[in-house]
């Protein structure tokens, strides 16, 4: 079932009926999000693309245009309390607007297009839509303006300086015009992080389980139960500093390569463990499991430059070029070593 | 805090400056300041900055600038990789930053 617990009633305009949704949240949206930033119910998180309006809107009100990801949707009416505006929903596939423009479903076409369905040029009786800033990744205004003589204006990058912009006669001073990546930003980031990577761990886990109960005299019953749960723990840590250490820490970690740094939170975890005495007893073990922690870390951590809001395409690939074998050698050693150390 | 930059001399990032009529619509699409705007002309001044998101080419109206874009994200480029396409990413996590 659709939840429409954020419609207020509806209002018409030329011969259209035009949804009027409320311009705050409820319970029912803050629970949505939560589980959607764990990754539950996240494909039926939609609105449906087309026209709505917050307060009581006429010709002459602004019209800011979003994506149908249904968090993004909530952020921009949240953020137009008390203002009297139509919101534009394009159709992006239930994707936030900085990806969507990316995969090119918040476009210039679809936009163009809804612009078209709606009939907004008999809505308003002007002609200035509002764009998150960062959906010009996926739009070109001179095109939509030649198209629909519709003038796109880049608003902030954030909604919640969306009323400033418009006070601010439709300008976006520097500091709204610039993404950010702090300590909050990444923090959100790392429940959907998490999930993403937990086959990995699960792999993982059950493969050093297994090298566990290895043994001279085979595998063993005795050896599971005791060098069983030092392994998941290890490989547990190893995945926390990737997900979770890094992308916290990540200003404060010296190097540029998201790897290298993955590499040092994985370094500093291993001594925690040294010193915890869960990276076994022989030279050998310590060897193996220092490769394995910080191979897991680093390959974790690289993949957090999906997540990252600085990280250019060329910068990854040239970083994946020179980490990414490092990464699956220290793995196949620290493997190679766990099994030498057990049968030794 | 500190500004986060991510490798140096990597980006594709290109400007021709003759072409470009000085309409500033660059420096309004670019998440990381990385335009500035003298002399009616665009120049590059925070070339590192660059994310190659690809803004700025898409909306200069006289085509002065060139860039590889796409995102730069590991798991896209290995599935990429795997599946012989295009670097691809899920790009679910960064709701944080959008409108
Ligand atoms: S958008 Fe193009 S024409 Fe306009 S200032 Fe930038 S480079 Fe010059
Ligand atoms: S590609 Fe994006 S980050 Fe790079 S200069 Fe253009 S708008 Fe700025």
């Amino acid at each position: 079932m659709i939840n429409k617990s954020y419609y207020n009633g509806s209002i018409s305009v030329s011969d259209t009926t035009v949804p009027v949704v409320l311009d705050y949240l409820g319970y029912k949206d803050y629970l949505g999000a939560i589980m959607v930033r764990w990754g539950i119910n996240r494909n039926n998180y939609r609105v449906n693309p087309g026209l709505y309006a917050v307060g009581k809107p006429n010709e002459s009100s602004d019209v800011f245009v979003t994506a149908n990801y249904k968090l993004t949707f909530d952020h921009v009416r949240k953020n137009l309390y008390g203002i009297d505006g139509w919101i534009l929903v394009l159709d992006t596939k239930g994707v936030n607007v900085w990806c969507a423009a990316g995969k090119g479903t918040f476009s210039t076409n679809e936009l163009v297009k809804r612009i078209r369905s709606v009939s907004l040029d008999k809505v308003v009786a002007h002609r200035r839509i509002i764009l998150p800033q960062l959906g010009a990744t996926g739009v070109a205004a001179h095109k939509v303006k030649e198209q629909t003589a519709f003038n796109v204006h880049y608003g902030p990058v954030r909604s919640s300086d969306i009323q400033k912009f418009v006070g601010n006669g439709y300008r976006a001073d520097k500091e709204m015009r610039k993404v950010t990546f702090n300590l909050s930003d990444r923090v959100k980031l790392i429940p959907n992080d998490f999930m993403y990577g937990k086959y990995y761990l699960l792999g993982a886990m059950v493969i050093l389980f297994l090298l566990s109960g290895l043994s001279g005299k085979g595998l063993s019953v005795a050896d599971f139960s005791t060098n069983g749960l030092t392994a998941i723990v290890n490989v547990l840590f190893a995945y926390m500093s990737g997900i979770i250490m890094t992308p916290v820490l990540l200003p404060f970690i010296p190097a540029r390569h998201f790897s290298i740094k993955g590499f040092y939170t994985g370094s500093m975890v291993y001594l925690i463990l040294f010193v915890l005495d869960f990276t076994g007893d022989s030279l050998l073990e310590n060897f193996s499991w220092f490769f394995i922690i910080t191979a897991i870390s680093s390959f974790l951590a690289m993949n957090f430059t999906g997540s990252s809001t600085y990280t250019s395409l060329s910068g990854v690939k040239k970083e994946m070029k020179f980490s990414l074998p490092l990464q699956i050698a220290f793995a196949a050693l620290g493997v190679v070593l766990q099994v030498i150390g057990k049968l030794i | 805090m500190k500004e986060l930059v991510y490798l140096s001399d990597v980006v594709t990032l290109e400007l021709c400056e003759e072409s470009c009529n000085g309409c500033g619509m660059c420096i309004k699409v670019c998440p990381h300041e990385v335009f500035e705007l003298s002399g009616r002309k665009a120049h590059i001044v925070r070339r590192d900055y660059c994310m190659e998101c690809g803004a700025c080419a898409l909306n200069c109206p006289q085509n002065s600038i060139k860039v590889n874009s796409g995102v730069g994200c590991a798991a896209g480029i290995i599935n990429g990789i795997l599946n012989n396409t295009e670097p691809s990413c899920g790009c679910s996590g960064s709701d944080s930053n959008c409108c």
